[in-house]
């Protein structure tokens, strides 16, 4: 029985029904993030949970892409379809020739150096104010549109946005299982071993980081077309640190583990609106408590919990 | 038959009833604040300042009777969680009116949603290009950063002065004023000689200073809010700086002399007039809302009552009058704002109009100098 | 003024900053040395370092001293329940659930803080005044005094501390591998407990002694920590002299940046720099390069 296909149609199946559910109030505006989000994690993911790589820089790719959207659709009047495609090939370039020398650092160096690249660009967002606005931002950007259709309500543009996640995530999912998933998996166990069976592991790497980085400029530029308006604030550290810890909370190397790790963290802070002041305290928490109790993330963390409420299930398996 | 006919008396009661309910239901208004985050020196001052005024609108029985009802969400400064927001008052609060935001960067961010919804915004924000071009939903109470400047440039003019350094904070607030720095020195003759910044979370600006002591500058010009202003200030100090140092409105709290201590002496900014309250003419239009203004803050939060808690206070006043004149319809209260004429409120007297929707002169400012650690009007 | 004086300026300036990102620095890699952690929350004993200082002066009325000494007292005991009740109920910790931990803790740390003292920026006075001292053209505060000297005694006494005490020895021998240690009769998780009293006392003596100079509130410490956090990696995460040159390259190339280059660009001047450097020495700066263990 394969199981694969099955999860990713109810997963098509509930992303195309939900806006039933919610049309109309605004929680359907959060899912929007929730499925750009999503596209970030899965696109970190691949970088962090299967090759082993991590990056505290990623929120500079994604608000590449959604500074070279706005900026060319808002002031040069280029197609924003083009723009997106232009500004996702230029960043995953980017990515690609800085890769060489920033993916031959290991460990805390690494971490290092994709931090010093995410302040950079973050800095240069602010700095460069004739071009990008400066720190009050840039407003203006058109909403996309295919002939009449215009994405300018939540439904709209929900539907848009997850279009391209789902695509992602059919990717990520058939990529994570083809050679180069295996191939990745190697270089995260032991780097020497994957070069030894043959695995050029410098390419790999700086060709996931490309990757990586495309889907996260793609992000940025349905950010960009979905809030019509970009700030560097956006971009800055802390939203690379929200994303590596939405790819551990949801589970390193499992590309549903992203979706669930998004879901939760950016739907997280509504929930606790209520909590008013009390908020940020109880999220701190609950950040903790999903570590200790769920090492592995959600995606193994739920069915591990499921299991220990319905012990007859287990008899079963 | 007779049941018919009591059924019929039943519906004619509730029919002429479900009026007077609706007459009870409260007029919601909706808030946005950065109540926390970078922001929040903003954001929780207004926050305090529009509940304290609806709490009081209703002890007086609310407006013609009907309740207000405020809901308020914090924006923690960041644009993305205000347009979200900004949604969730729409659609699921459905509330007639929208007070805030707080910074210039959220409010861009949201003006196209109440604009295409139609809900009247009254931003809490300075950026001039929250009303420029002017947009049929969205008005402002803080006063234009260009005012403030214009105060500076006009004294500098006045004692000679022409060659100037100015040094900004890279956030909204410092590159809105550096904006209007630049874009008016040429209307008051003056050469900016040094243009320097500063991140907001930096802890020392001896680097610019030293730059700007070696530089032909007569005087420095400082935009930003706390507590950048009072390192700056204890480093010109430390260095022994003699240049006059000029601070803006972003400052002009108690605050900032407690921080800035001896370096604050001698310090010249533009302040709303809230801060000198006490010491204007009683021919001053403003000096009753800000006495009121004032006694009230402080029996609420024990706190000075500063001119970002004043924005929030003209905010909730404006649609007060307006609603009073128009009811609690959005379109109503978008057409009623407009006619305001002579509101004198915390930030200075408002006059809006189809062509303006900020609504103040530059007599909203006045210029306060530090002496011994108290506010004195620069005459 | 000319250049050569505005320069001395500048590299006093720099230094001083870069003694505080150094001192934090520090905390940041004693901990990862014992731990392979990278303690997120450093930057929040930094905050509570200088928020308690400025408790026990303004609420209680505290003279200077008692007020340092509770400071540093309040963040080690705060340092000690951390380690107790987050990371070490962990039983199979990888090191990456373990950053997560800590940037939880730090999200719960400076929430508290906001709620326990407000959201208000709040100023220490200067230890000994604020009367500048003029060194030629140069100026310093005799704030910067106490940072030289403070910074200076706590890496002697570290380095005292870690060459020639039995538990300095045997926490550098759990850095250096924890198995082995174990096997000795080292208890491993006490050396844990440990190295967490150790930063967190370091984070909340660079916090009290800054605060004369930058105020404090309850969020310093994310950008104080991330500075500190910088500076250990520059000095290859050393728990000596290795972080307390990566903390003062740091300061230097930012205040020569600011006042040479662009005050704007700064920053980006010092990561420019440093990756530079590391793509250059990929092993980073300070060590040797050491073959790969497979």
């Amino acid at each position: 029985m394969k199981r694969e296909p099955v999860k990713y149609a109810l997963l098509v199946a509930v992303a195309l029904l939900a806006p039933l559910y919610f049309s109309g109030g605004y929680l359907m505006n959060v899912l929007v993030f929730v499925g750009i989000n999503t596209l970030l994690v899965v696109a970190l993911n691949l970088l962090l949970g299967f090759a082993g790589q991590i990056s505290l820089g990623h929120a500079g790719f994604f608000g590449l892409g959604a500074y070279i959207s706005a900026i060319l659709t808002a002031t040069h009047q280029v197609n924003p379809w083009l723009v997106m495609l232009i500004a996702a090939l230029a960043v995953s370039a980017l990515a690609f020739l800085i890769g060489f020398p920033v993916l031959k650092l290991k460990g805390h160096y690494l971490a290092m150096a994709t931090l010093g690249l995410g302040i950079i660009i973050y800095i240069f967002f602010n700095e460069a104010v004739d071009i990008t606005g400066g720190p009050s931002g840039f407003s203006g950007v058109p909403n996309l549109s295919i002939g009449a259709l215009v994405f300018d309500d939540d439904v709209k543009n929900y539907y848009l946005v997850w279009s391209f996640t789902l695509v992602v995530i059919l990717l990520a999912v058939n990529l994570s299982r083809s050679r180069i998933g295996r191939a990745l998996r190697a270089i995260h166990d032991s780097e020497v071993a994957a070069r030894v069976m043959g695995v050029n592991v410098r390419l790999l790497k700086v060709q996931i980081f490309a990757l990586s980085a495309f889907i996260s400029a793609l992000a940025g530029s349905l950010y960009a077309h979905v809030m019509t308006f970009v700030a560097p604030a956006s971009f800055g550290f802390h939203f690379s640190v929200e994303l590596v810890t939405m790819v551990i909370i949801g589970g390193l190397g499992s590309v549903y583990g992203s979706l669930l790790g998004a879901a939760l963290l950016t739907l997280l802070p509504e929930m606790l609106r209520a909590f008013q002041d009390y908020d940020i305290i109880i999220y701190g928490l609950i950040l903790i408590l999903a570590t200790m109790f769920m090492p592995g993330g959600l995606v193994r963390g739920i069915p591990a919990v499921l299991a220990a409420i319905l012990p007859k299930k287990q008899e079963r398996g | 038959m007779k049941r018919i006919a009591l059924l019929a008396i039943a519906l004619l009661l509730v029919a002429g009833l479900v009026p007077a309910l609706a007459a009870q239901a409260p007029i919601r208004i909706g808030a946005l604040f950065a109540i926390t985050g970078p922001a929040s020196f903003l954001g929780e001052p207004e926050r305090n300042t529009a509940q304290m005024v609806v709490d009081e609108i209703n002890a007086k029985g609310g407006i013609k009777g009907r309740k207000v009802e405020l809901i308020t969400y914090d924006t923690q400064g960041d644009a993305t969680k205000a347009k979200q927001l900004v949604n969730k008052l729409i659609k699921n609060d459905k509330v007639s009116a929208i007070v805030g935001p707080s910074t210039t960067g959220e409010t861009m961010a949201i003006l196209d949603d109440a604009e295409k919804a139609g809900i009247p915004l009254i931003s809490c924000a300075a950026g001039s290009k929250i009303t420029d071009p002017v947009r049929k939903f969205v008005f402002k109470t803080a006063q234009n950063d260009s005012l403030a400047v214009a105060r500076i440039y006009e004294y500098l003019k006045k004692k000679k002065m022409t060659r100037v350094a100015v040094l900004t904070v890279s956030d909204g607030f410092g590159s809105s004023g550096r904006e209007q720095l630049k874009a008016q020195a040429a209307n008051f003759g003056m050469q900016i000689v040094v243009d320097d910044t500063y991140a907001p979370k930096d802890t020392d600006m001896t680097a610019q200073l030293t730059k700007i002591r070696g530089s032909q500058a007569q005087a420095v010009i400082c935009w930003g809010t706390n507590p950048g202003p009072a390192v700056i200030a204890k480093n010109a100090r430390q260095l022994g700086l003699k240049l006059p140092l000029f601070m803006s409105h972003g400052v002009s709290s108690r605050k900032f002399i407690d921080l800035a201590g001896d370096a604050a002496e001698g310090i010249i900014l533009p302040s709303g007039k809230v801060l000198v309250a006490d010491l204007l003419p009683k021919k001053d239009k403003q000096k009753q809302s800000l006495m009121a203004f004032v006694k009230d803050y402080q029996g609420h939060f024990k706190a000075e009552g500063d001119h970002f808690g004043g924005h929030a206070w003209d905010a909730t006043m404006l649609l007060r009058q307006a609603i009073e004149r128009g009811g609690d319809a959005p379109a109503a209260i978008a057409a009623e704002l407009e006619k305001t004429r002579n509101f004198a409120g915390i930030g200075g007297t408002f006059s809006f109009s189809p062509r303006d929707h900020a609504g103040l002169t530059k007599d909203a400012f006045v210029l306060v100098e530090i002496k011994n650690k108290d506010w004195v009007l620069v005459k | 003024m000319n250049l050569s004086d505005q320069i001395i300026q500048f590299l006093l300036s720099g230094f001083a900053t870069g003694a505080i990102y150094a001192l934090i620095g520090l905390g940041f890699s004693i901990i990862y040395n014992s731990t392979g952690i990278i303690n997120f929350a450093q930057g929040e004993f930094v905050m509570l370092g200088g928020m308690v200082t400025m408790f026990f002066l303004t609420s209680l009325h505290l003279p200077l001293p008692a007020a340092l000494v509770g400071a540093v007292a309040i963040t080690t005991v705060v340092g000690v329940l951390f380690e107790r009740l987050a990371i070490r109920p962990i039983r199979k910790p990888t090191p990456l659930n373990l950053v997560i931990i800590t940037i939880g803790g730090s999200i719960l740390i400076r929430g508290l803080a906001m709620l326990v003292w407000g959201k208000d920026t709040h100023a220490i006075p200067g230890f000994s005044g604020e009367e500048p001292i003029q060194l030629g053209n140069a100026s310093l505060l005799p704030q910067h005094l106490w940072i030289f000297g403070i910074t200076t005694l706590v890496i002697i006494v570290s380095k005292v501390f870690f060459n020639y005490t039995i538990s300095g020895k045997a926490m550098r021998a759990c850095a250096f591998n924890p198995r082995a240690a174990s096997l000795i009769g080292i208890d491993v998780r006490r050396m844990v407990l440990f190295s967490f009293i150790i930063s967190s006392a370091m984070g909340s003596m660079a916090g009290f002694i800054i605060a004369p100079l930058t105020m404090t509130s309850y969020d310093v410490g994310i950008m104080l920590g991330l500075k500190g956090f910088c500076a250990a990696i520059i000095g290859g995460m050393s728990s000596g002299l290795g972080t307390v040159f990566g903390g003062i390259i740091l300061g230097i190339l930012e205040s020569l940046g600011a006042g040479l280059i662009s005050s704007g660009y700064k920053d980006a001047v010092a990561f420019v720099i440093l990756l530079l450097i590391l793509f250059i020495r990929p092993q980073g700066i300070f060590k040797r390069a050491d073959s790969e263990r497979v």
